[in-house]
């Protein structure tokens, strides 16, 4: 009798089937949870390559920085306004009567090993988080990427958007020092100024009359479970729609409203993006390592009735105080009632209808070009000059806004009178976005003219002996090797290459 | 047997490892892969020194260089070997429609419009009760939320602590003396007994400035409210409550940093410049027979910024 005993390594592999010891754990997960299939259309899935659909990726990846540094803070930060003498190793601090929340900042900043490195990575990469966003969004607004069937998830980003910013505030707001504490004066005195239910809900966040007994625990239990829980949520959901309805893709050779054209899931794009992860990491780590960011200790715990000069919000606020500035002074007294149109309008208001705009722009562009097609393949923006004309007006009054905020900054660094200042960032607000539609728009149809959108091959000039000069095209890039092949579906399996020496079964017979 | 058959029935594609787009997009991988390795051994290197300075408790940049250093270089070199040795590609994957067909989507409507609808409609009377208490849940459902959040605010946002003959003090709770301030000085007071409040500090605080050795009177109808030249400002901004914190002497302004409101001292602190709609509420002082300085009421209107119910 003779039987089949594998006792060479090779031999031994092939009884385990021609995928190892991972493909038995991958058949045993099958038997149980039938993964295979579900399992390979996701390896295989494919994600079209351009350096814009990253963007979303710094946001995704600033998040998960975000909630891992958040935990770290949470370990060593006490919500509470408590007042508590400080005895910690900062000494101009050092016996001043200071609430237990700022101690602690203060404290797990000096006194935790790598305290101050992971407070600063949060806030860095709480700035890069909506920022990225932001520009995401652009990316997205500018391409149509959020036509049909992609609405939805247009709606999901800005709400993840809009929470962003108010977590942010909220977060900028714990520590309870003297510039994030006139914050939360500003903040409360923009809910005041709701008409009709201004008061009960400025109350009701606050448990009072400012300051309250209750911001610092409400704000930090905001902070750190419900918005974030709410916010995880949607970046799911966001992820889900991504993956079911698949990535965009710029038009170009083999790509069409059909299919997607890129690199696989598994291994080039994850490949790409966990180095992504690390690199994003990396540099928030750097930042946090080399630009001091929010000095709590420098600014002073809050009281009351102390402010100090320059006192501006987080950059992602800073528009709205911006606006807040600028706006006159009118107000609505009358018939018993205050409206205060000065605060009312600039600080609720306005961003109403600016985020409104956004939320609605899907169905307003579909109003106006009648479009009702689904669109898998994106716009070059100066091929749709309205839509980016409309972008780029809203964008710069944003950037005026924004540069509005440090009204006072810019007249004491350029030695002009403040009023000077204001008037000028009042006739800006006003006609930059009035000129910017118009000259964005010539652009568009100026660049459409010039048939633009190949890249210049370079040129290689080579002098003869003679001394003639020929001029022959340069060796194509990387990026463009890709153009000259046919894009293909990914392979099931990869066979030996046809050159390769078929090697013996490996097996011994044995007689017994 | 052969296991492999069973695995890759023959209308499996497969792809010859030679074929171009399984090739590394590098024109030279041996030099791309010897740059990745050096990415790779200077991320270890930094991690792991990451590690070290952690572990000494070095200080907090040399631990973020260090980290910051050895995850980029990780990063860089994954990306790179994704993006110059692995599978070149183009790959491409066809989009199935998400929509479904006629029929199926007229099950799916039938399902809720008809055999649902039709549920309703036959007990009106059901469907009418059932809306009515959910409804009414919906609503008492925000109670136990919005009433246990924190009082209503009645009145309380009318009115301050300064009352008939309450002394003026500093931060440290000693009374202001008429012969205290030189001209031109400013300090913050508030209603005795309330400087340690957070009431005190958030609605009471006042500003106390000192213009002349004169009566001041800074409009008409407040004759005797700035006696031998003292003269009470609520210290909260009318904009968006920040502390008027700046007194420019020359020109006789107070300046709130927040917002640059604008207010002038003399003048009944009429805001001259920014976004801030009323003057600071001015607060009647007299001095009493011992020189204190004490109010002689309330302010005479809400202080801060505005909101709906202030008349």
């Amino acid at each position: 009798m003779s039987i089949d005993v594998p006792n060479t390594r090779r031999a031994k592999a092939q009884a385990k089937g021609p995928f190892g010891s991972v493909g038995k754990i991958l058949d045993e997960l099958d038997d149980r949870l039938g993964v295979a299939k579900g399992g390979r259309t996701f390896m295989d899935k494919i994600f079209p390559d351009h350096w814009s659909f990253m963007l979303g990726e710094i946001a995704l990846y600033s998040f998960v920085i975000l909630l891992v540094t958040g935990v770290f803070l949470t370990l060593y930060y006490i919500p509470s306004s408590d007042l508590v003498t400080y005895h910690g190793s900062y000494l101009p601090l050092v016996g001043q009567r200071v609430s237990e929340a700022y101690a602690s900042t203060v404290n797990l900043s000096f006194a935790v090993r790598g305290g101050l490195l992971m407070r600063q990575m949060h806030h860095w990469s709480c700035d890069i988080f909506v920022g990225a966003i932001v520009v995401h969004m652009a990316r997205v607004f500018f391409t149509g990427a959020f036509r049909k069937p992609r609405e939805l998830n247009w709606s999901i980003g800005l709400t993840l958007l809009t929470l962003a910013i108010i977590n942010g505030f909220l977060g900028y707001s714990l520590p309870d020092d003297l510039i994030s504490g006139t914050g939360i004066r500003i903040a409360y005195s923009i809910v005041l100024a709701m008409p009709v239910v201004g008061t009960y809900i400025a109350f009701w966040l606050f448990g009072g009359n400012f300051p309250g007994t209750a911001i610092i625990p409400r704000f930090f239990i905001l902070h750190v479970l419900i918005i974030p829980g709410i916010m995880l949520a949607l970046v799911g959901a966001h992820l889900y729609l991504l993956v079911r309805q698949k990535h965009t893709q710029f038009p170009g050779k083999g790509r069409t409203e059909k299919n997607v054209v890129g690199s696989p899931m598994f291994p080039v794009f994850m490949a790409k993006t966990t180095g992504f992860l690390f690199i994003v990491g990396g540099i928030t780590a750097l930042l946090a390592a080399f630009a001091q960011i929010n000095p709590i200790w420098q600014f002073g715990p809050y009281e009351a009735s102390r402010i100090s000069y320059a006192v501006q919000p987080d950059l992602y606020m800073a528009f709205l105080d911006g606006a807040l500035r600028i706006w006159p002074s009118w107000t609505f007294h009358s018939f018993g009632h205050t409206i205060p149109f000065e605060v009312f309008v600039p600080a609720i208001v306005f961003p109403g209808l600016v985020f409104g705009l956004c939320y609605m722009w899907p169905t307003i562009e579909r109003i106006f070009t009648k479009d009702n097609e689904l669109h898998n393949l994106l716009d070059r923006p100066i091929n749709r000059p309205k839509r980016t004309a409309a972008g780029v007006s809203v964008g710069m009054l944003i950037v005026v806004l924004f540069f509005a905020s440090s009204t006072d900054v810019i007249a004491n660094f350029f030695h002009v009178s403040l009023e000077e200042v204001l008037i000028a960032m009042r006739v800006l607000v006003v006609i930059t976005p009035l000129i910017s539609y118009p000259v964005t728009y010539k652009i568009c149809k100026e660049l459409q003219a010039a048939k633009g959108g190949k890249r210049k091959v370079a040129n290689t000039v080579t002098r003869s002996e003679e001394g003639e000069y020929v001029a022959t095209p340069a060796p194509v890039y990387v990026d463009d090797l890709h153009s000259d092949l046919a894009a293909m579906q990914v392979p099931r399996f990869i066979a030996p290459a046809p050159d390769d020496v078929e090697e013996g079964s490996g097996t011994r017979v044995v007689e017994r | 047997m052969s296991d492999h058959e069973q695995r890759t029935p023959v209308e499996l594609q497969g792809l010859a490892a030679n074929d171009p787009h399984l090739q590394p997009a590098s024109k030279n991988p041996k030099q791309a892969e010897r740059v990745i390795a050096v990415c790779f051994v200077l991320g270890i290197i930094f991690v792991a020194a990451f590690g070290a300075c952690f572990w000494i408790n070095a200080q907090p940049w040399k631990i973020g260089a260090t980290l910051g250093a050895g995850l980029s270089f990780l990063g860089i070199g994954l990306v790179a070997w994704g993006k110059y040795l692995m599978p070149q590609g183009p790959f491409v994957e066809d989009r199935h429609d998400l929509a479904n067909s006629t029929d199926d989507r007229d099950a799916f409507a039938a399902a809720i419009v008809q055999r649902g609808g039709d549920v309703v409609k036959r007990r009106k009377l059901l469907g009418g009760l059932l809306g009515a208490g959910m409804g009414i849940f919906g609503v008492v459902a925000m109670f136990p939320l919005l009433r246990s959040l924190g009082p209503l605010p009645k009145k309380t946002l009318d009115s301050t602590d300064w009352r008939k003959g309450t002394y003026a003090v500093d931060i440290t709770g000693r009374r202001v003396r008429v012969g205290d301030l030189a001209v031109g000085s400013i300090v913050t007071v508030y209603p005795e007994g309330t400087q340690n409040t957070d009431r005190g500090q958030a609605v009471d605080q006042t500003v106390l400035i000192r213009i002349s050795n004169e009566n001041f009177t800074t409009m008409k109808g407040r004759e005797n409210w700035g006696p031998q030249g003292y003269l009470a400002y609520s210290k909260l901004c009318t904009h968006l409550g920040c502390p008027v914190g700046l007194y420019e002497q020359e020109l006789q302004v107070l300046v709130c940093p927040c917002h640059q409101s604008t207010f002038n001292v003399l003048n009944g602190a009429e805001p001259e410049f920014g976004p801030a709609p009323r003057p600071l509420p001015q607060l009647p002082l007299y001095v009493d027979a011992s020189g204190y300085i004490r109010a002689q009421s309330d302010f005479d209107q809400p202080v801060g910024p505005g909101f709906w119910e202030r008349s």
